[in-house]
């Protein structure tokens, strides 16, 4: 991004440079100051996981208490067990696996190809296609979702695999981002390719592709999140308990009639058993994360 | 190119794999039925359905739940459009309209005549039947029946030198004791009320035989209108938001939202379904009670609840011969013996009188009065303003009855001007109602 | 590409022309009566005050979320690009929250602002004796949702930044700091221009997100209310379709999102376009 600018930045701050030369021991301070804020951060931005985990410890009486009760409480195992048997909670998260893992490879494959054609082929209508892409990222699953439940039903796709991932698959954002990363990539490279006679794909695979692993790494992170989180699409297609995903799993566990005390301290424990393969993604791949998100805008 | 290839077959393949894993086979003919009840309920539903199953070796049951009310509700819509419905489907109370009007369902009355099963129709309860009855013949079987009741708080009462074994039976009596409870220290508000738009209108305006819409509450046609901003409802609701201002009342959101405040103490009354019974029985710490539904008195006369809850709808589109299992498990839940079962597991209403009276005998009610609490208020021969609210698209209405409510007790609104938009507002979406469904 | 295509024609095109061709229809439940109605749907919206205030409250929700969600996320990752010990583990302790499901999140705030039992009402009655009430307050109903909303997403929004800020020559930083350039300064004369195609990126990113995406929470917490005060427009679609089975103004409604949503596209078009692409 932007190396341009960079000396201009430079001689704008240079005026300032001889005046001070600071110290080394004020910077421990600043350390600390930041230790204290970024402290903070965590508190408020982990705290409501924290409480999430807390109830999932507690009693029912425990959950609803006056004065609220912080601390976790004794009641872990029942809760957890509760939860697990009572949800078939192996299944779920073995579908909630699938779903997610499927989506996102196909996301990934189809818009790694579309990006591809979009940056290196010319042809007509290109922008409309786009365009045409582009739009998809906006409309919610939810809008849509009698006629797309309508076309997988055509397809005869409701309760299988296929309903569950294939219309989760177009993905604007994907493809936007490998857009972006494709065109960071010197023509000299593909101009090199075209006159060793490498064919177009053969490019994608054995020189864009290497070049790509944290930006696909990043995407795996955000698209895997999208899909294992999907509730309302899969509650509409699968119409067999053994096609479920975990999020319904955990839905379910609350009464919705909205005449019964709602057990949220085992509906928590679902949830944060729910909880363990994103967070396990988001922690294993946070490297590549961080870094693959930006690869695309340099 | 060729490694892309060997790549991408690679990758259909492990999806044609992933997709053909597909649920195993049942050699009995299935019945799907799918329901909206989750927690403890749902686990209570799969046992009945596993006692079913175990009843005959001919038909298998699959129960499902499918999200909320309004989710298996919309789902079993769009199942049926793709012609693959579920038999059974289980819909609330305010979607009964919406059933009756699609021309999809395949009315119980006329499934159980048509496979010759026997069913004493005289025996079910009239304030349930009537509310999912058609020119006097039975379109639902109710399956979770409900009634609104009042829940007190008998150590609060006690602290207040209230006689712990009377609830207030009059809306005046809520005030007083109330004031007396929150002056003794039992605690800081006197009564809340869950499923606001349900148990302080739908069913309050029937209690007082007072009509909630034309047409006889909805029963005689489409073009119907609503009839809550009269002078009772503005009494009523009016009474309720001074005492929101006066901390008597106090407002604690939609559906079962309101529970906790009576469980943490907080408020020594609630007026709350009685299917809830089964949950307060384990959740709720303190010595607590039941009573009818608070009553104004003179000069309204006091009439019946209406029930609530969901029954279960037969959808048409299957195959005949899987009609006759349909038939057989809606005459096993209608049993005595299941409807004992069920109603001493759930906390929902018997609705047949021999079912009542053999849990009479056994001293049921007795041991446990809170569940003769709700029957008590469907008792007698309904007027044609306690039969029921049959309204169509009423979960909408229902939601702008609600929104309406918050606005005055928030005190935005005066009793008079609320009521006055929701019923604007609810006879817009009657009247489009009509309009889309036209004979 | 032509995967992509297909994808995206059998289930958003299809779809997005099925919304269109509703909302000129009367339909019933069902879908068995179906009846030409013009542009009923849609003047029956416009003249309804309820569909103007779901449209003020989706721009002070997407307004909020976006505000709230970007700003924290900037805050967040600069102080978290410092050069301090433990960066591994607060980096991990800021991110995975973004792990969590919409709904699950929705009921966890629902514990923490809950007048009879949450936390923060609990907090705040040692402060003062105001009644933090979203059951009856709009505002603070709205608030409610903004934040939780907001938190379900910080996780994404600190991601992109922290990207963003790594990506910045530690050669730049450290000749502005041996020129001696303010941590605040040199934040606002050389890191943010460097940030701002993020920036921009994230704020239309949350802007969509919350325009459109985002009712999880307000489904699981507020449905709305009280009154309208959390009734967003995508919410209202869902509530009016989904759950009233009103399908013509449902379909309205989401040709009036559509338009919404092209709109946006073309700014962030025009926008980003021009700033990536410098």
């Amino acid at each position: 991004m932007s190396i341009a600018t960079l000396p201009d930045v430079r001689t704008a701050t240079r005026p300032v440079a001889a005046v001070t030369t600071r110290p080394r021991p004020r910077i421990r301070w600043e350390n600390v100051v930041i230790h204290v804020l970024l402290l903070a951060c965590v508190l408020v931005i982990a705290f409501p996981l924290y409480y999430a985990f807390v109830i999932s410890t507690q009693t029912v009486e425990q959950v609803m208490a006056r004065p609220p009760l912080l601390r976790p409480s004794s009641h872990v195992l029942e809760n957890y067990a509760g939860a697990w048997s009572r949800s078939h909670m192996g299944r779920l998260l073995w579908n909630s696996a699938i779903v997610a893992l499927v989506s996102t490879v196909g996301k990934i494959a189809i818009s790694m190809l579309s990006a591809f054609a979009i940056v290196y082929f010319d042809f007509r209508g290109k922008t409309l296609v786009f365009w045409m892409i582009f739009v998809t990222l906006m409309l919610p699953v939810e809008v849509r979702i009698m006629s797309t439940y309508e076309v997988i039903g055509d397809l005869g796709w409701l309760d299988t695999y296929w309903g569950l991932t294939v219309p989760l698959m177009a993905s604007a954002t994907a493809t936007f981002l490998f857009r972006q990363f494709y065109q960071t990539v010197p023509n000299e490279l593909c101009e090199a390719a075209q006159l060793d006679g490498v064919g177009p794909l053969r490019f994608l695979w054995s020189f864009l592709l290497p070049l790509s692993w944290a930006n696909i790494a990043a995407l795996f992170v955000v698209l895997f999140i999208f899909g294992w989180n999907q509730y309302l699409w899969p509650l509409m297609i699968t119409n067999t308990e053994a096609m479920r995903v975990v999020v319904i799993g955990i839905e379910e566990l609350i009464p919705r009639t909205g005449t019964h005390v709602p057990e949220w301290n085992v509906m928590m424990a679902a949830a944060m058993m729910a909880l363990l393969p994103p967070v396990a993604v988001i922690l294993f791949m946070q490297r590549w994360f961080v870094k693959g998100l930006i690869e695309s805008e340099k | 190119m060729t490694r892309f290839m060997r790549y991408g077959t690679a990758l259909a393949l492990v999806l044609v794999m992933v997709a053909t894993t597909a649920p195993a086979y049942a050699q009995k003919t299935e019945i799907h039925f799918w329901h909206a009840m989750g927690g403890q309920l749902g686990e209570t539903v799969g046992e009945l359905v596993r006692q079913f199953n175990a009843s005959q070796g001919e038909f298998e049951v699959k129960a499902l739940q499918k999200g909320t009310y309004p989710e298996t509700l919309t789902a079993a819509i769009a199942a049926y459009r793709q012609k693959n419905p579920p038999h059974i489907v289980q819909v609330f109370d305010v979607g009964t309209q919406t059933m009756l009007s699609s021309g999809a369902v395949y009315p119980v009355f006329q499934l159980l005549k048509e496979q010759e099963v026997a069913v004493s129709w005289g025996d079910f309860i009239k304030p349930v039947t009537g509310y999912y009855s058609k020119d006097g013949n039975l379109y639902s079987m109710p399956f979770n029946s409900s009634s609104p009741i009042l829940y007190y708080n008998k150590d609060a009462f006690r602290k207040a030198k209230l006689d712990p074994e009377k609830p207030p039976k009059t809306w005046k009596e809520v005030g007083d004791f109330s004031k007396a409870i929150i002056a003794a220290g039992g605690s800081k508000c006197g009564i809340t009320t869950s499923w606001p738009s349900w148990s302080m209108l739908e069913n309050t305006f029937p209690w007082h035989d007072q009509p909630f819409a034309t047409n006889d509450n909805g029963y005689k046609g489409l073009d119907t209108k609503l009839l809550i901003n009269g002078e009772f409802g503005q009494k009523h609701i009016g009474q309720l938001a001074a005492w929101q201002k006066e901390g008597i009342y106090s407002y604690g959101g939609r559906m079962g939202q309101p529970d906790p405040k009576f469980i943490n103490g907080d408020c020594a009354m609630l007026v709350q379904s009685s299917a809830v019974i089964g949950g307060f029985k384990k959740s709720v710490k303190f010595d607590w009670g039941t009573g009818q539904l608070p009553h104004w008195g003179a000069p309204y006369k006091k009439q019946n609840a209406i029930v609530g809850g969901g029954t279960l709808w037969v959808m048409k589109g299957r195959k005949p011969a899987e009609y006759k299992g349909v038939a057989q498990f809606m005459k096993f839940i209608s049993d005595p013996h299941q409807q004992m079962w069920w109603s001493v597991t759930t906390g929902y209403v018997p609705i047949t009188q021999t079912a009542i009276k053999n849990l009479e005998s056994g001293y049921h009610f007795k041991k446990n009065p809170e569940q003769w609490t709700a029957l008590s208020q469907l008792s007698g021969a309904p007027t044609k303003n306690s039969q029921g609210v049959r309204l169509g698209n009423f979960p909408q209405i229902r939601d702008a009855i609600e929104a309406e409510l918050e606005n005055i007790f928030a005190g935005k609104k005066s009793a008079k001007e609320g009521l006055a938009a929701a019923v604007a507002k609810g006879n817009d979406i009657l009247k489009e109602f009509a309009a889309a469904n036209k004979p | 590409m032509l995967p992509q295509v297909a994808v995206t024609i059998v289930f958003f095109f299809w779809p997005a022309f099925e919304s269109l061709r509703l909302s000129f229809f009367r339909t019933s439940p069902f879908g068995d009566r179906q009846v030409f109605v013009g542009l009923e749907n849609f003047v029956r919206l416009l003249s309804a005050p309820d569909y103007y205030q779901a449209i003020a409250n989706t721009f002070v929700f997407a307004l909020g979320v976006t505000g709230i969600g970007v700003g924290a996320g900037l805050l967040v990752a600069a102080l978290a690009t410092q050069h301090i010990r433990g960066l591994a583990a607060y980096r991990t302790a800021l991110l995975w929250p973004y792990g969590i499901a919409p709904p699950v999140a929705g009921i966890i705030f629902l514990f923490i602002f809950h007048p009879s039992y949450g936390v923060l009402p609990y907090w705040l009655s040692f402060v003062t004796t105001y009644e933090v009430n979203w059951l009856l307050k709009g505002w603070v109903a709205m608030t409610l949702v903004i934040v939780a909303t907001a938190w379900t997403h910080v996780g994404y929004n600190i991601a992109f930044f922290l990207a963003g800020l790594l990506a910045i020559p530690t050669s730049v930083m450290e000749a502005a700091s041996v020129d001696g350039a303010g941590g605040l300064r040199r934040f606002r004369s050389i890191v943010f221009p460097l940030l701002s195609p993020i920036t921009f990126y994230l704020v239309v990113v949350n802007l969509i997100f919350s325009f459109f995406g985002s009712f999880g929470v307000i489904k699981a917490v507020t449905q709305g209310g009280p009154g309208n005060a959390t009734e967003i427009m995508v919410y209202k679609v869902y509530k009016d379709g989904f759950i009233g089975l009103n399908l013509g103004s449902s379909a309205a409604q989401s040709v009036m999102l559509m338009i919404v949503v092209i709109g946006l596209t073309a700014l962030q078009f025009k926008f980003l376009e021009k700033k990536v692409t410098y």
